[in-house]
């Protein structure tokens, strides 16, 4: 009741002020919303501040032998059992990185070539991120022989298939733990004890799943992993992989003899610091913040799919990841939703070619089974640190008139699927229209 | 990344929407970007009387679609086909190099309709 008198006492003042004649507009209020957390996060308060001595007063080289050096050096150190701990490692099996694509390749090339001996066959999916695919492309131009395992529609990788794709000669299999642009969790573990019972090793990208969900390399049955810092709040430019003990495996980077000989040069020590700080943070209330986000991303899932028409959720219904949400909208290409979404200060991500540089549309969606023209509708959400049911709120009325308004526009919408012919592609069908 | 002139022309895009007894019609498609442009012509003693477009694409495949009609609506035949996808790009102030692809189609559009015109209707020049 109060809140209603407020309200009319500040539009009847605004009436006052305009002459009282003309109509009053109400203005919505814009709210910046940043729905982009699977591109990257926020760093922490307390992870900045956790770096700030470093970046200033502490800025000795970890490898040198006086104070200076043995002060930064005892801070890596800390980090790294820090960041062990959190997946269940052993320190000595945590090496430092410049992000999450690095780890990536030096695991995948790491091990690929190191172990060529026993074998030349990698096995991967049609749904890693391009920090593995491509280290695995690499790989067969040097002669490994590739299998990239077909996913079904929700992208999930089939654990049979797996099975059936080894041979003698395989020794590597890396499989991504959550996929980033759909959401969908794979069947680690399950892919982890195959790998075991057959001497392959196994590596997953952990880039979206490390510091969001619970990550245990024994549980995983991984012989390798990759994550990147900025994706859990932590700094830019700083990541890990873990290489199981007893792994035979060989270095991309040479050099001095940082990381125990793994990875030459001078480590980042603010950021590492700042990972480690991300980490812990990350892990401290985990459940909780899980149980919180996968509200928000029901309630908005719920919201997109019951008010605007012919929308789809692409990704697993139940096994994804708790803050990732991606939608096709049929007839509306993506970088335009993408661009009108920013106009009101909303920051997602999409799929669609014209948002990529190489403009190829996701090759994610594409082994999923969509058309390419539902493709290129693709938006991604990912939810994260700040984020509110009002933010939530605000996306979902800002949505729908934006579709509706592109839809207005594209000449595909209209298009009734049983007017299309068997085999005919939207373009065709749209130019006989 | 845009230009105020192409974000203008996507926020208020010109001349959206179809003729439902055309004259001419033009469609084309990028299908490696995934945009579709189709225009719609209304002729009336050689001018573009009425110039209607429908656009699934990007930002710029839109506002090039939208700049391209207001650039020809009212101009004869032969000047409409004179507008080339520089001059449309140049209308708009410029497009990032990587979108200048988008920016064909519009112009690509507009001539496949005029040539759709003409060859309905030899005779009328």
């Amino acid at each position: 009741m109060l809140r209603w008198n407020q309200r009319m006492l500040t539009i009847l003042l605004r009436i006052k002020k305009k002459g009282g004649s003309r109509r009053v507009r109400r203005r919505v209020a814009m709210r910046n919303v940043y729905f982009d957390h699977a591109a990257t996060t926020p760093v922490h308060p307390k992870v900045a501040e956790a770096m700030y001595l470093y970046l200033t007063e502490q800025y000795g080289n970890p490898s040198s032998f006086h104070a200076p050096g043995r002060t930064v050096r005892r801070a890596v150190e800390e980090a790294r059992e820090k960041v062990a701990s959190a997946i269940h490692a052993r320190p000595d099996e945590i090496t430092f990185t410049s992000g999450g694509t690095e780890a990536a390749n030096m695991a995948i090339l790491g091990a690929a070539r190191a172990n060529r001996s026993k074998g030349n066959h990698i096995i991967t999916s049609a749904v890693e991120h391009n920090a593995s695919l491509d280290p695995c492309k690499a790989l067969e131009r040097e002669g490994f022989q590739l299998t990239v395992l077909p996913v079904d529609r929700y992208g999930m990788v089939d654990v049979e298939q797996v099975r059936e794709a080894i041979t003698g000669q395989t020794i590597l299999i890396s499989v991504i733990h959550a996929q980033n642009e759909v959401g969908t969790i794979q069947p680690v573990e399950a892919i982890g004890a195959l790998a075991r019972e057959r001497g392959i090793l196994f590596h997953s990208d952990a880039a979206q799943s490390v510091g969001r969900l619970p990550v245990d390399v024994t549980k995983m049955g991984v012989d390798l992993l990759s994550f990147s810092a900025h994706k859990f709040n932590g700094p830019k430019g700083v990541g890990g992989m873990y290489l199981r003990k007893g792994v035979r495996w060989q270095r991309l980077m040479y050099g001095g003899h940082q990381e125990t000989r793994r990875r030459a040069g001078t480590e980042n020590v603010p950021g590492i610091v700042g990972m480690a700080v991300a980490l812990e943070l990350a892990l401290a209330d985990m459940e909780k913040r899980t149980v919180f986000l996968a509200g928000l991303r029901d309630r908005l899932i719920q919201g997109v799919l019951s008010s605007i028409p012919k929308s789809i959720l692409t990704g697993h219904p139940t096994m994804r990841l708790p803050n990732l949400a991606s939608f096709c909208f049929e007839y509306v290409e993506g970088e335009s939703i993408l661009l009108s979404l920013d106009g009101k200060k909303i920051s997602v991500s999409s799929g669609s070619a014209c948002t990529s540089r190489l403009l190829e549309p996701s090759h994610v969606l594409l082994a999923m089974g969509l058309a390419p023209e539902i493709a290129q509708s693709s938006i991604r959400v990912s939810l994260g640190l700040g984020n509110t049911e009002e933010d939530v709120d605000y996306f979902l009325r800002e949505l729908p008139p934006i579709i509706e308004r592109l839809r207005a526009m594209s000449p595909l919408f209209g298009c009734e699927d049983d007017k299309c012919l068997e085999g005919e592609d939207c373009f065709t069908c749209t130019a006989k229209k | 990344m845009y230009s105020e002139k192409v974000m203008d022309h996507f926020n208020n895009p010109r001349n959206v929407g179809e003729i439902p007894d055309a004259d001419g019609v033009g469609q084309v498609g990028n299908p490696a970007c995934g945009d579709i442009m189709k225009i719609f012509l209304k002729i009336k003693d050689n001018v573009i009387d009425d110039i209607k477009f429908k656009t699934f694409g990007c930002g710029a495949a839109v506002a090039t679609s939208s700049m391209v009609t207001e650039m020809v609506k009212g101009k004869t035949l032969d000047e409409a086909m004179g507008v080339s996808n520089k001059m449309v790009a140049e209308a708009l102030d410029g497009l990032p190099p990587q979108k200048m692809h988008c920016s064909n189609l519009a112009a690509d559009a507009l001539h496949a309709a005029i040539e759709d015109y003409r060859r309905k209707h030899p005779m009328a020049e």
